[in-house]
């Protein structure tokens, strides 16, 4: 059992690269990957597990970053955002939220992506239901859900084809 | 600050006894320490990646839940949505699915709020908490956990292993219910689970029923056993489980809700947990969670 006082030091593993940090124990997920490890895809919204403008993956899996001890997630295989893109090319999700109207003011896109990726990862043809579901932890107060559902929809067709 | 990663159960009580606190998920711990409720503890030993917490397992006809299993599993497991759906409807409703992926049920139980969903299926199954220390396991009743909101009777230095349910036995069933405001990231306004047992012509053989959010900690309403017994599963048995369930209830009015409301509300949850899981006992199929399945709480 590894124990320290203070700064913890510790690697993050972002998006497959591994980030050496020295960290108090108390600070949350989301800041680190905004302010150490310079990633500012990943939104803080509400900062208390509400929004999920701050959703990141965790060894495939979404949390809110926000209320997540940054400590907590080494070992793990952390993905944020910028993990989508591969190289210039937009991963189908984004080219398919841009072309469904579903990016209005845009500060939930990146948790809403992270969700969605989530979902398709485990079901490459949910449901409208099992959309709403895996989006249901991220708020958004432009599009009214429908463009995004659509685009989530569109991009499981395309990634089945 | 001090903060250690334990990978046994053994480590993590050395750290409780030294004066660490456990973290799982930290839907709860870090959260309210954001929120300003308390900060966080000055020593910190995290028992996600503790193995046997994990674990699910056959235990004299019941199960076992290890206290780590996270919501997420317990929805779709199928030892738990086959006989202990009431736990499943639960994990259903907990959160979003990011806070199902990290929340476990050992941190629902032990954070001991009067709104935790699955305390009220818990009760209803006769469930008893395993609670461990360097010194020894014991085993504790749910009523005798739980005494006052955020409150429960485990000393400092006891981590909380497991979840045992006793078997429910032949043409048993279970459903929980909620009343909600939305579908996701929701907090139980009242809400009600029931388990029931029926006889050889589909009456009722028993029944038990637990109520959520309407009292310093989970309740079991008295007397349901005694209300039900011999009955079918009708309007008439519905107007009485409403009754004996509200006059029990004891609820706040806060700005979630009135007294008078919640106390009217609870009522119609526990007839709607009773009937439920009347008609899953009878063989019928209720898919999980029972507020989606049958339209209860907020619409879509």
């Amino acid at each position: 059992m590894s124990e320290n006082t203070e700064l913890e030091n510790l690697e993050l593993k972002v998006n497959g690269v591994s980030y050496p940090l020295a960290l108090e124990i108390d600070r949350n997920l989301s800041g680190v990957l905004r302010t150490e490890v310079g990633l500012t895809g990943t939104k803080e919204g509400c900062d208390d597990c509400e929004c999920g403008a701050c959703m990141v993956l965790l060894d495939g899996q979404p949390i809110n970053s926000c209320s997540y001890l940054a400590v907590q997630a080494q070992g793990r295989d952390i993905t944020t955002v910028e993990g989508l893109i591969d190289g210039d090319e937009l991963h189908p999700l984004q080219r398919n939220i841009l072309a469904a109207g579903g990016v209005q003011c845009g500060f939930c896109t990146p948790g809403m992506l992270m969700s969605a990726q989530a979902l398709l990862e485990r079901n490459d043809s949910p449901t409208e239901d099992e959309i709403r579901i895996g989006l249901s932890g991220n708020l958004c107060r432009c599009t009214g859900y429908a463009k995004i559902v659509t685009a989530v929809q569109a991009t499981a067709v395309e990634l089945r084809s | 600050m001090s903060f250690a990663i334990a990978s046994s159960v053994e480590e993590a009580l050395e750290a409780l006894d030294s004066g660490a606190r456990p973290i799982a998920g930290g839907t709860d711990l870090v959260v309210g320490a954001r929120q300003g409720k308390g900060g966080l503890p000055e020593s910190i030993v995290a028992i996600d990646r503790i193995a046997e917490l994990a674990e699910i397992g056959v235990a004299d006809g019941g199960l076992r839940i290890g206290a780590g299993v996270t919501h997420a599993r317990l929805m779709t497991e199928p030892a738990v949505v086959d006989r202990y759906t009431a736990l499943a409807d639960a994990a259903a409703l907990v959160g979003s699915p990011a806070t199902r992926n990290v929340g476990t049920l050992g941190g629902n139980v032990m954070n001991s709020s009067p709104a935790m969903d699955t305390g009220a299926p818990l009760m209803t199954f006769g469930a008893v908490a395993e609670l461990r220390s360097t010194s020894g396991t014991r085993t504790v009743a749910l009523d005798e956990l739980w005494t006052g909101p955020g409150k429960n009777s485990s000393q400092e230095n006891e981590l909380c292993v497991a979840l045992v349910l006793p078997d429910l036995g032949e043409r048993a069933g279970s459903a929980y219910v909620r009343l909600e405001y939305r579908r996701a990231m929701e907090i139980a306004v009242v809400g009600a689970a029931a388990t029931v047992q029926l006889d050889a012509d589909g009456n009722f053989e028993s029944a038990r029923v637990a109520l959520t959010a309407v009292a310093p900690k989970i309740i079991e309403v008295s007397g349901i056993a005694d209300v039900v017994a011999g009955k079918a599963n009708d309007d008439a048995l519905g107007a009485l489980v409403y009754a004996q369930a509200a006059e029990q209830a004891t609820p706040i009015s806060d700005l979630r809700a009135g007294e008078e409301y919640r106390r009217h509300c609870v009522g119609v949850m526990a007839r709607r947990a009773v009937e439920a899981a009347a008609r899953r006992a009878s063989g019928e199929t209720i898919a999980v969670p029972v507020n989606r399945a049958l339209g209860v709480g907020a619409n879509a």
